[in-house]
């Protein structure tokens, strides 16, 4: 008998250790290019087009084909089903069909021995191409029309009139960059054939029902011929959603046409070029307030730029229109969203999936504001929260309910000592001439669910074994974030026992279909719920039982600490299920949940697309050189709200490395495109992402200890993925403060993202005049 | 013909018969060893998922030293130890103090990076001593990580280092053994074909500089090989087919330092790593600008002589160097001459050295009295970043004048160069503010840099007129000027 302990290890609210620390440390995870080798196993290169738009007007490919130690030459022509890769709308060819449209677009693959064989067999490739006009900014589609979408509005009341009205009025724009997701493991896919034409895929991605949906879309057969698996990714931050398809299909193809297994892993370059990225925008505002600072109306219009085809760009776009407000009222409004076609990779979902750009824009907006009427931005910000009645509806029809912006920008405020901090960075600014000092509070509210509705939903399969051993799979994936051990803590506490008993498995389209994608933040609030279901029934299952062997109600039955007692009875967990299994009890379940109260009609663009909102704050400082425009994120304090955190553990480093990685996307993140249209910051050496000592020397993190989720979210915690990102816009904001100073913040400095060392200096050098 | 590489892993010797002299160690751990803990992120040496590190007896002692084995060359291993993620787990599972400090700080999201800062961490821990935050930020500088935002790891790095791992002598003896009994007195000869090619192909690893000559007599088009941070990329990002490689690494003479009254000598072969300790101590801020010379990885394997020798525009080595009045000692067969090191650039590609010719050294004088060196690096992140541009400037200042002044820039034109428009203006005169605007202004006779990924012509210009600037503030007042800096030098 063991240990009767009164508290089970790993419940939920408890701080555990990621379930994969241990193989992390050393070594022993095994990430998808770890699995051993099969024998005959081939080795995928992708040939990639070099024009931004043009027509193939001749390929010969028979060098490729003859070239050594290749097996298999695929192209458009080989595609026994459809040459389509798209989550939905049906323009992502898998190999171009007579028309590239971007740089880096794939034409044709090769199979071959090495990959190094099939790389230098791709090189005998002689393809001609007949170039056609290219739009590669969006400048350029916007003066073109070129759109993959109509524009879309969204607002309430009559902006313009409001505007009008209003005692101030200011008129801006300025652009935000793009942003590489820079996973450490690259894309890859490893396929093996099965039986009857069927296929095994590994596939290092956030959605692995998409990518057997499409492999099989690819293949021309069911979706039941493809199997999906992933244990882990080494990063995904939504490169890994709609992009993984692409790659898996490749490998399918060539799995399935040799008979052979078959392996593409992207090199660092070629997933750059490849893959789609954050997009960047151009903002320009209109706007009027009054002159304590209260926004009366605004005219907001975003422009993006979402490469060659449709991916996720509509729905990305919309939520930077539902993030146009962030927390704040903004009175009479009218959101427009360009949503531009160019000749450059399809951008795609990227850790806040446009919300980061939306909000970004109403900061800088907000900082205008206060600096026209010299007033402390934070105060400008306090006094433009949603509130009460008449206060408290979104510009698409939903009423804020679970607010808590204002507390948690006071508390951060006092903890951080903001308003002293910022008295003597202008004391300091006084006296230093060419270091200049600037602080930033800034305020985020994340609206959580996939705002298409029919995405909220989620599916477990729990079995346990007549030893009390647990096994546990859902529909979520694990690239980092901690979801599976988050997971676990749920089923473990529901059933009250120690959650080493529970064996986490990798996904896989096997035991769990039709998921949704592990994106939006909402891994753990879908498939925790989902895994809850499934506990419950065989808990239910297990009650019912006991009740009727020890004949007493059920109510009497309570499951505690690895034991589970019935009346005056008292066993252990692994005793009742091993008789429950002697007397032909099921113990194995699916779970499912479905987002309640949630719906949005896109054609009005109203709607309660969101089921609550995750808030936090963050305050940060910066120095500058005015001689050089390098900058040092010198302190940053954030509160973060992840309501009841199932593990404040993992939701503290979700905070810490989505503000670093924000503050990466701000500051030296840039994305460098040519007049051809090839990218030429496509590895580490060009695109630098934030290195250690670029973490502020003070950083201290807090979590909201009041925070409750004011819905029935599992234990009613928060989602926490995506949310911190968009802290580090203090980071950006302060960084612009510090540029205020050297005009003596009369001046609000004109400065796009990222603020790279130049695009500081230049700032400064306008503000000097 | 065939030769052996022959190196240490876990106690064992492994040697390998005329391997392909350019595949890499990361592929051969991964794919032939199946040891697939060491991780590829990027095959440039810029991520550090792919660290190991590499044990090495120098004067009868234990070096360990980190790199990044996606761009070291399975030869280069030769009389070596190699360790990696799991040389480091014990027999009984239990961790390494790194590995469990990371475990306890919550140091690990995605994993996929987590081996690779694990044996930085390792080789800083193997050094011993008390760390600053400084020091872990720079020893990490070479290890990205996209999911922690790094703080978990630092306060893990902080953790270990106060746990001490007691020193097996018995076995550190034995493996100092083993490897001196692996020291080649003789070159070391590989013959492979190409994998994809066919082609043969050949490396030698010279044990004299006096080899090293008739090879280059025999091979005058041969690939010179030094620390591989730049011919790596050569073959894992060009895919280039190297014929012949001759490997300098082994040759003792090449790796040392001397010093006069007058001035530093340092071999060619001499790692930055090392490069930077001796010149920091007469450069304060050169030993600065070197400690953001790539990450540690790379100035471990790295030479100061490679920088130099392949003639790239930014390089960070060859501005501080020129700026310093440094002189080179080309070498053929063995006859020797002696070069100005800005004389060596002449034009992006072209250098002045001879067919056979290879740098044996570098001469480095010693401040003069009264003068100032400033170095300045600019680049969009700090650490492990390539120059927009490197500012450098020497200047001897005697009652107020300018008595002598030599600046140079990397960045700003095809190769190194000098700012001698600029410094005509500001020789002789008073140093003052006057004096360095109308210096300023002379910096765009001196240069017109080209736009691209780093930078566009534009700020390149702006910015090196303010660093000159910067220099003179910094040389005649007490305003204060940077951001970082002032720190103790990195970990080996």
């Amino acid at each position: 008998m063991p240990d009767a302990h009164s508290e089970i290890k790993g419940g939920v609210h408890k701080e555990l250790q990621h379930d994969s620390a241990h193989k992390h440390v050393s070594g022993e995870a095994v990430y998808i290019d770890d699995l051993p080798e099969p024998k005959g196993l081939l080795h995928i290169y992708v040939a990639m087009s070099e024009k931004a738009h043009a027509r193939i007007t001749s390929m010969n490919l028979d060098a490729v084909k003859a070239a050594k130690g290749v097996a298999l030459v695929v192209t458009a022509e080989d595609i026994p089903g459809h040459n389509d890769v798209s989550p939905f709308a049906g323009d992502d060819p898998l190999f171009a069909d007579g028309l590239v449209e971007y740089v880096g677009q794939p034409v044709f693959a090769v199979a071959a021995q090495s990959i190094a064989l099939a790389r230098a067999a791709a090189a005998k490739a002689k393809i001609q191409y007949e170039d056609l006009p290219a739009f590669l900014t969006i400048d350029d589609a916007l003066a073109n029309e070129s759109a993959i979408e109509p524009m879309q509005t969204m607002g309430q009341g009559e902006a313009q009139k409001a505007i009008d009205g209003a005692q101030h009025r200011l008129q801006g724009s300025f652009r935000i960059g793009g942003q590489d997701h820079f996973y450490l493991e690259g894309q890859i896919a490893f396929a093996t054939p099965q039986e009857d034409g069927d296929v095994h895929v590994f596939s290092s991605t956030q959605h692995p029902s998409e990518v057997q949906h499409l492999v099989a879309h690819v293949l021309g057969r069911p979706t039941n011929a493809v199997t999906v698996e992933v244990r882990r990714m080494g990063g995904g931050f939504g490169g890994k959603e709609t992009h993984p398809a692409m790659f898996a299909a490749m490998a399918s193809l060539v799995a399935v046409k040799t008979g052979r297994p078959a392996k593409l892993r992207l090199d660092r370059d070629d997933d750059m070029v490849m893959t789609g990225k954050r997009h960047d925008f151009k903002y320009d505002y209109d706007v009027g307030f009054d002159n304590e600072g209260n926004i009366l109306g605004i005219e907001i219009t975003m422009a993006s730029r979402c490469g060659r085809s449709t991916d996720l760009s509509p729905a990305i776009n919309d939520r930077a229109m539902f993030h146009a407000d962030n927390c704040y009222f903004l009175g009479d409004s009218t959101i427009r969203s360009h949503r531009c076609k160019t000749h450059t990779v399809s951008n795609t979902a990227f850790r806040g999936f446009g919300g980061p750009q939306g909000m970004l824009g109403i900061e800088y907006v907000i900082d205008d504001i206060a600096r026209a009427l010299g007033k402390d931005p934070a105060e400008v910000r306090l006094k433009n929260l949603y509130g009460d009645k008449g206060r408290d509806m979104t510009p698409y029809g939903m009423t804020v309910e679970d607010n808590i912006a204002g507390d948690l920008i006071t508390l951060l405020a006092e903890q951080a000592d903001y308003r002293a901090r910022r008295e003597a960075i202008r004391a300091f600014n006084e006296t230093s001439p060419v270091l200049k000092k600037g602080i930033a509070l800034t305020p985020v509210k994340f609206g959580i669910s996939f705002t298409t509705t029919h995405l909220n939903q989620a599916g477990a399969l729990v079995h346990v074994y007549a030893d009390g051993s647990v096994h546990l799979n859902h529909g979520g994936t694990e690239m980092g974030q901690g979801l599976f051990v988050k997971v676990a803590q749920v089923v473990a506490e529901e059933f009250q026992i120690d959650i080493d008993r529970i064996k986490i498995t990798a996904t896989t389209t096997a035991k769990v279909p039709n998921t949704s994608a592990t994106a939006a933040s909402s891994g753990s609030d879908l498939n925790g719920m989902a895994a809850l279901d499934a506990a419950r029934k065989i808990k239910a299952r297990l009650i019912d039982f006991a009740a009727d062997k020890y004949g007493c109600p059920p109510d009497r039955v309570t499951f505690r600490a690895g034991r589970v007692y019935v009346e005056n009875n008292e066993l252990a967990f692994e005793e009742l299920t091993r008789q429950a299994y002697l007397n032909r009890v099921s113990l194995s379940a699916t779970g499912f949940y479905k987002t309640p109260k949630i719906h949005y009609d896109r054609s009005t663009h109203k709607g309660r697309p969101f089921y609550y909102f995750s808030y936090g704050a963050a305050v940060s400082e910066v120095t500058i050189d005015t001689l050089t425009g390098e900058y040092k994120v010198t302190r940053v304090d954030i509160l973060h709200d992840t309501g009841r955190s199932l593990n404040p553990a993992i939701d503290r480093g979700q905070i810490e490395g989505g503000f670093i990685q924000g503050m990466g996307w701000l500051t030296t993140e840039e994305l460098v495109f040519d007049g051809d249209g090839r990218l030429r910051t496509h590895a580490p050496s060009t695109y630098k992402i934030p290195a250690c000592s670029d973490r502020p020397d003070v950083m201290n993190i807090e979590l909201y200890k009041k925070g409750r989720n004011v819905e029935a979210t599992i234990h009613r915690s928060k989602a926490v993925g995506e949310p911190p990102f968009m802290l580090a816009n203090s980071v950006f904001l302060a960084i612009r403060d510090a540029v205020a100073s050297v005009g003596g913040y009369q001046i609000s400095p004109q400065m796009n993202a990222p603020a790279t060392p130049e695009e500081v200096l230049k700032a400064v050098m306008k503000v000097q005049g | 013909m065939y030769g052996t590489v022959r190196f240490l892993l876990d106690g064992d010797l492994h040697e390998i018969v005329n391997p392909d002299p350019t595949e890499t160690v990361l592929n051969f751990l991964r794919y032939r060893l199946a040891r697939t803990g060491t991780k590829e992120g990027c095959a440039e040496g810029d991520c550090g998922a792919c660290t190991v590190v590499l044990g090495e007896v120098i004067d009868e002692e234990m070096h360990y030293r980190a790199v990044n084995a996606c761009i070291l060359f399975l030869p280069m291993l030769d009389g070596k130890e190699l360790i990696t993620v799991e040389s480091l787990t014990q027999p009984d599972g239990n961790l390494h103090p790194v590995q469990q400090a990371i475990v306890d700080t919550h140091g690990s999201q995605c994993g996929f990076c987590t081996p690779g800062f694990v044996m930085s961490l390792y080789a800083m821990h193997a050094s011993g001593g008390d760390v600053t935050r400084d020091q872990i930020n720079d020893t990490l500088a070479g290890n990205l990580c996209r999911c922690t935002g790094y703080g978990p790891i630092v306060e893990a790095a902080e953790k270990a280092q106060a746990q001490r791992v007691p020193v097996d002598h018995m076995a550190l003896k034995e493996r100092i053994e083993a490897l001196l009994a692996l020291k080649r007195h003789e070159t070391l000869e590989l013959t492979a074909k190409d994998p994809v090619s066919g082609n043969e192909k050949k490396y030698f690893a010279p044990v004299s500089v006096d080899d090293l000559g008739k090879l280059l007599e025999a091979y005058p088009d041969a690939t010179l090989l030094s620390g591989g941070t730049d011919v790596g990329l050569w073959v894992t990002k060009m895919h280039k087919e190297l014929s012949v490689v001759i490997y300098l690494g082994a040759i003792d003479e090449l790796g040392q330092t001397r010093e006069s009254d007058e001035s530093i000598e340092i071999g060619a072969g001499v790692s930055v790593a090392d490069a930077m300790q001796t010149l920091a101590r007469f450069y304060p801020d050169m030993g600065e600008l070197f400690r953001r010379f790539a990450s540690v990885q790379i100035r471990n394997s790295g030479t100061l002589g490679g920088n130099i020798a392949n003639g790239s525009p930014i390089g960070d080595s060859p501005p501080a160097l020129i700026a310093a009045d440094a002189t080179i000692v080309l070498r053929k067969g063995t006859e020797e001459r002696t070069v100005p090191l800005e004389e060596y650039f002449i034009d992006y590609g072209k250098q002045d050295l001879r067919e056979g010719e290879f740098l044996a050294r570098i001469i480095v004088p010693k401040p003069a009295p009264d003068s100032h060196f400033r170095a300045f690096k600019i680049s969009k992140r700090f650490d492990q970043d390539i120059s927009a541009v490197c500012g450098c400037f020497n200047i001897t200042i005697k009652d107020g004048l300018v008595e002598a002044v030599r600046i140079a820039f990397g960045g700003m034109a095809a190769t190194p160069k000098r700012a001698i428009a600029t410094e005509e203006i500001l020789v002789g005169k008073e140093w003052c503010a006057e004096t360095v605007a109308a210096a300023m202004e002379a910096m765009a006779q001196d240069f017109a840099p080209i736009s691209d990924m780093r930078a566009s012509a534009d700020y390149r210009l702006q910015v090196a007129k303010n660093l000159l600037m910067k220099a003179f503030l910094e040389t005649s007042g007490e305003v204060e000027t940077r951001l970082v800096g002032d720190r103790e030098p990195a970990h080996a």
